[in-house]
């Protein structure tokens, strides 16, 4: 089925016009309709005019324009802003809200030759790790539909797990690529901070969000790497950096390489099935000629606290523009501060709410030193860290996610439990270094997708990127497909 | 007790560049609503800010021109608090590392030159304009986004007439630097006024009481004729003052409170994650000290002193640059800079305003005037003349010496002409010479007139008393 | 530090009307949280630098050039109360 292809493998077939883009267009939508009930990926999506793109995108096949994504189906997280579609952020508070304008990401991927369709489903602004606190319903896990499928890009992890798309983009700020990628079985990076440019991306916490891809294999990230960095003028935190050929750099060499394991995440509450895909993947990297380092990185244990003042308080700021002025939906008041009041009261789920509350008062009169100067020192410290292990090492391995999916549910009360989880992931957005999540392995009974997480130096991703490919293509993890 | 006023002045100034300071919408007053304003000004989800290099520039120009402090690292801040008229609920500014640090105004006052110092003057972005209807209000986004420079002064004004002079100088230095047109009008320049009363040859300063958002100097005078003397009325009768916003209000003349402190702001200021610091490096700032010119006061202090102008003259040149820096040309050239001036000022200009002309298009070189003034000087033609000469100098553009030869225009001091019209004169008239030897020395002048008459204005006027009074006397 | 925290008077600064339930549930939540980020105390930062930007970057600018801006129809587009080309509000008192 069209639908299952990975980009390389559409692409090849698109060029020799062994099919045609309105066909892959059509079992992706197909697909849609057969699962998305189950799993609810998708918050919306426009099928006649994804078609048309897709007819677009086949007469320029047929005039022999080459284009690297030209004709494929590109799904995008509901945070990402893309010309006359709706942009809800997971949120109930934007209404009828449409986009007057395209992310750079958008354009990168339209140049691309790519096919812009859907408004996946996210944890509500980004904030969660479960895809629980969405405006639009819970997003499910393709491989167990009483699980969550992470957060908070669940739904584009859940839709290129369920081959709605090809691949798709997410966001990561505190690990909401890697972890619903880990915990849905397929591939998903977050690129160094200021590789991908954020115009367009609408703000959780400035200083720590990059847009990422999801794909089916290494590979395809390589590829969708590739389409969508690079310096653009509109943000000032991109970074004038070259833009290699990824995929090129995926030659399964990775002789002579180090990769470090670091002590510090050797944690209690680490799934024991998890603990051992790790040790697998130790053994597998020797066998394909790595090294393993052990390396230290002392102030892990600080991560989570660092990242919860500094993502809050750029979200409080980042979030006050939702005010019922110039958009969203508005909930009438006699002044304009009643009328922000309500309209943001009623409009913010709890999530957002509680987060809003804790950025506004770490930055508040009288403890902006205590918590929020402080944090970016350690933030300091954090990145220091990496900085110093990577003198030693070409990548660090981790798992991604402590645990595989939990039930839906599950940790809901507890935010703190909820933000622990993201132990593995905070730090990679905290130092701005890049990391990818691949497949691991799985659980049994039941039987859930293992992440494995490489972390790479800042502007390493084809190191990164050689690295996951050489494993990923030492085993199958990554042919499974879910029954949905 | 005997009270003082002591006025602080924070001063925002729009930025005279093209576009906006974060997006590239035009900066244009009077446009209609909310057509200059993209996703960026208007604060829509997703959008980023880019900073405008000229606004950067500008800032860095009036720290030059305002004898600031240029920090090597400046950065910018986000201020957070909610107005219908703020596009994302917080304002970019700079809090604690501003683009210029420090600096001072002088100007002329009460007969003196006062220097009020500087805090510093830091780079922000104005906010929209709020209509307000009978029952709601209307809000235009064409002015966020606007670079605004905020320019703070130490507390050092001690009066409302010191107040608007010190404002007065500010905005000429700003216009004169090509910083910011200050058009009120247009509300490029609006200040907050912070004022406290003190019993006087205390340290320690009282309770500061703000007046927000002023749009005329005058007004800023006025306020503050209001509330010094009603802040010392409120002391003399024991009573207190606590820290307040008040607005003042122009039709009533009066000021009221707006917000006291328990209602204050907690403004949670952070590093503004979106823009990059600056830190100017040293060809950057060379490129714009190219771009800084002398200082009003400066410029006519220095006329006066260089050119032994009189104030008035001097301050014709400041205000008019142009016509200024042509003086300049030839007054160097000149032994009679003074003379240069006046027929500058006086002639030069008139005929300018008369003819539409420009300066660059003048026919006659800065040498003939030079040259002009030197005939004048050396008695070679009257001042009657050398009007003739200019006229034909100016429409011909003709050397003077050719004017006065071609037109024989050149001064008679020969004595022995002279002196027959003066015999000639006092013959004519009997009265006048008899009413000046009885000692009325007025009836001099008019014979005098005579004989510059009969000379046709060629004798030379010194020569002509000399003669006439000895012949008289005698 | 982390028991003196008012939720009504920070809900009050971020404009966010909560119920009664969300006032003690977040209270609680948070005074929580906040115990847990006291574990930063722990680290001797004096001699740190603060870290606002992961990739370090200076002197980002633009061109003062004009480009163009949105109609005031597509301005106004996604606005809940508009009239002659202005965003409608509440009237502002100040
Ligand atoms: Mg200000
Ligand atoms: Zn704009």
């Amino acid at each position: 089925m069209l639908n299952q292809l990975t980009i390389s493998e559409l692409t090849k077939k698109l060029a020799q016009r062994e099919v045609s883009a309105r066909e892959t267009m059509q079992s992706c939508l197909d697909q849609i309709a057969k699962v998305d009930g189950k799993i609810h990926a998708f918050i919306s999506h426009d099928a006649a005019d994804a078609l048309q793109q897709a007819d677009a995108a086949d007469k320029e096949l047929t005039a022999g324009v080459k284009k690297p994504l030209l004709g494929v189906p590109i799904a995008i997280k509901d945070v990402i802003a893309v010309k006359d579609q709706p942009l809800n952020c997971g949120s109930k508070i934007l209404g009828k809200f449409i986009s007057p304008y395209n992310a750079t990401v958008i354009e990168k991927l339209k140049d691309a030759g790519a096919i812009i369709f859907g408004r996946l489903n996210m944890d509500e602004f980004a904030m969660g790790s479960s895809t629980e606190n969405s405006a639009f319903g819970v997003t499910r896990n393709p491989w167990d539909t009483t699980r969550i499928p992470g957060g908070s890009s669940g739904g584009s992890a859940a839709a290129v797990s369920a081959d709605e798309c090809i691949a798709s983009l997410g966001t990561d700020t505190g690990g909401s690529i890697r972890q619903p990628a880990a915990l849905c079985g397929c591939v998903g990076m977050k690129p160094t901070y200021g590789r991908v440019s954020r115009y367009g991306l609408v703000a959780f916490a400035s200083s720590l969000d990059q847009v990422g891809p999801f794909t089916k294999d290494v590979r395809d990230s390589a590829l969708m790497l590739s389409a969508i960095s690079g310096h653009d003028v509109k943000d000032s935190t991109s970074i004038p950096h070259p833009v290699p050929n990824y995929a090129a750099a995926l030659n399964g060499n990775v002789k002579g390489l180090k990769l470090g394991l670091a002590k510090e995440y050797m944690v209690g509450g680490l799934d024991p099935q998890v603990s051992a895909a790790l040790q697998a993947a130790v053994k597998q990297y020797e066998k394909l000629g790595a090294e393993i380092v052990e390396i230290s990185l002392p102030h892990t244990e600080y991560a989570v606290a660092t990242y919860y003042i500094v993502a809050t308080a750029e979200a409080s700021a980042n979030l006050a523009r939702f005010d019922g002025i110039r958009y969203c939906d508005r909930v009438p008041g006699n002044d304009p501060i009643e009328l922000y009041s309500k309209t943001r009261g009623h409009g913010f789920g709890p999530e957002v709410k509680r987060r809003i509350i804790l950025g506004t008062y770490v930055l508040s009169s009288g403890y902006y030193d205590a918590y929020y100067l402080r944090a970016q020192k350690v933030r300091t410290l954090i990145r220091r860290d990496f900085l110093n292990a990577f003198e030693k090492v070409d990548a660090i391995l981790t798992p991604t996610s402590p645990t595989a999916a939990f039930k839906i549910g599950e940790k809901t009360g507890d935010p703190l439990q909820m933000y622990l989880s993201d132990i593995f992931t905070i730090s990679c957005n905290l130092a701005g270094i890049c990391g990818i999540s691949f497949q691991g392995g799985f659980t049994e009974n039941p039987k859930l997708p293992i992440g494995l997480q490489l972390l790479g130096k800042p502007f390493g991703e084809e190191t990164m990127l050689k690295l996951a490919h050489a494993y990923e293509q030492s085993t199958a993890w990554h042919k499974e497909k879910p029954t949905i | 007790m005997e009270y003082e006023a002591i006025i602080g002045l924070e001063t925002h100034v729009q930025l005279k560049t093209k576009s906006k300071i974060w997006c590239g919408c035009a900066n244009e007053f009077g446009a209609p609503p909310n057509t200059n304003v993209c996703p960026v000004c208007l604060g829509m989800p997703g959008v980023l800010p880019v900073a405008n290099e000229e606004a950067l520039r500008l800032t860095i120009l009036t720290g030059l021109l305002l004898n600031s402090t240029i920090p090597r690292y400046a950065k910018f801040d986000r201020k957070n608090y909610f107005y219908p008229d703020m596009p994302k609920n917080y304002q970019v500014t700079q809090f604690d590392k501003p683009s210029t640090v420090g600096g001072f105004v002088e100007f002329e006052f009460n007969g003196g030159t006062s220097r009020i110092n500087l805090t510093r003057a830091h780079l922000e972005e104005d906010v929209g304009k709020n209509f307000h209807f009978d029952r709601n209000s209307g809000v235009d986004f064409n002015r966020a986004g606007v670079p605004l420079l905020e320019i703070i002064s130490e507390p050092e004004i001690t009066s409302s007439d010191m107040a608007y002079e010190y404002l007065n100088a500010l905005k000429d230095i700003l216009i004169y630097g090509g910083v910011s047109d200050c058009d009120m009008e247009k509300g490029m320049v609006r200040c907050d006024v912070n004022v406290s009363i003190r019993p006087k040859g205390q340290k320690e300063l009282g309770k500061k009481i703000e007046i927000k958002n002023m749009n005329s100097f005058s007004g800023v005078r006025n306020a503050l004729n209001y509330e010094i003397p009603r802040q010392i009325e409120v002391l003399t009768k024991g009573g207190q003052h606590h820290q307040e916003t008040r607005r003042w209000d122009d039709v009533g003349g009066i000021t009221e409170t707006m917000r006291s402190k328990e209602m204050a702001h907690d403004y949670r200021y952070f590093p503004e994650p979106d823009l990059m610091p600056f830190e100017p490096t040293d060809a950057w700032l060379a490129e714009i000290k190219t771009r800084v010119v002398e200082l009003p006061l400066a410029k006519k202090q220095r006329f006066i002193k260089d050119y032994q102008l009189p104030p008035a003259d001097a301050q014709a040149f400041v205000w008019d640059v142009p016509l200024g820096s042509y003086f300049e040309s030839v007054a160097k050239k000149s032994k009679n800079p003074k003379a240069v001036a006046n027929w500058v000022i006086n002639n030069l200009r008139a005929k300018l305003a008369e003819n539409g002309g420009s300066l660059a298009d003048l026919k006659f070189k800065p040498e003939h005037l030079v040259e002009l003034i030197e005939l004048v000087d050396g008695k070679k033609i009257s001042s009657a003349a050398a009007q003739q000469v200019f006229a034909e100098m100016f429409t011909s553009g003709e050397a003077p010496a050719l004017i006065v030869e071609k037109k024989g225009l050149a001064q008679v001091s020969d004595t022995g002409a002279i002196e027959k019209f003066c015999d000639e004169v006092i013959a004519a008239n009997p009265k006048p010479s008899a009413d000046f030897k009885a000692g009325n020395a007025g009836a001099l002048n008019f014979l005098k007139g005579q004989v510059m008459k009969l000379s046709k204005g060629k004798a030379n006027p010194g020569v002509v008393g000399e003669i006439l009074e000895k012949k008289l006397k005698s | 530090m982390a028991n003196d925290f008012d939720v009504k008077y920070v809900a009050h600064l971020a404009r966010l009307s909560l119920s009664a339930e969300e006032e003690t549930q977040f209270g609680s939540q948070l005074t929580n949280i906040l115990g847990y980020i006291e574990k930063l105390k722990q680290l001797d930062v004096s001699q740190i630098e603060p870290t606002a930007h992961a990739v370090p970057l200076v002197n980002v600018f633009r061109k003062d050039e004009v480009r163009p801006s949105l109609s005031n129809e597509e301005a106004l587009r996604n606005a809940p109360a508009k009239a002659n080309g202005l965003f409608l509000v509440p009237k502002i008192v100040e």
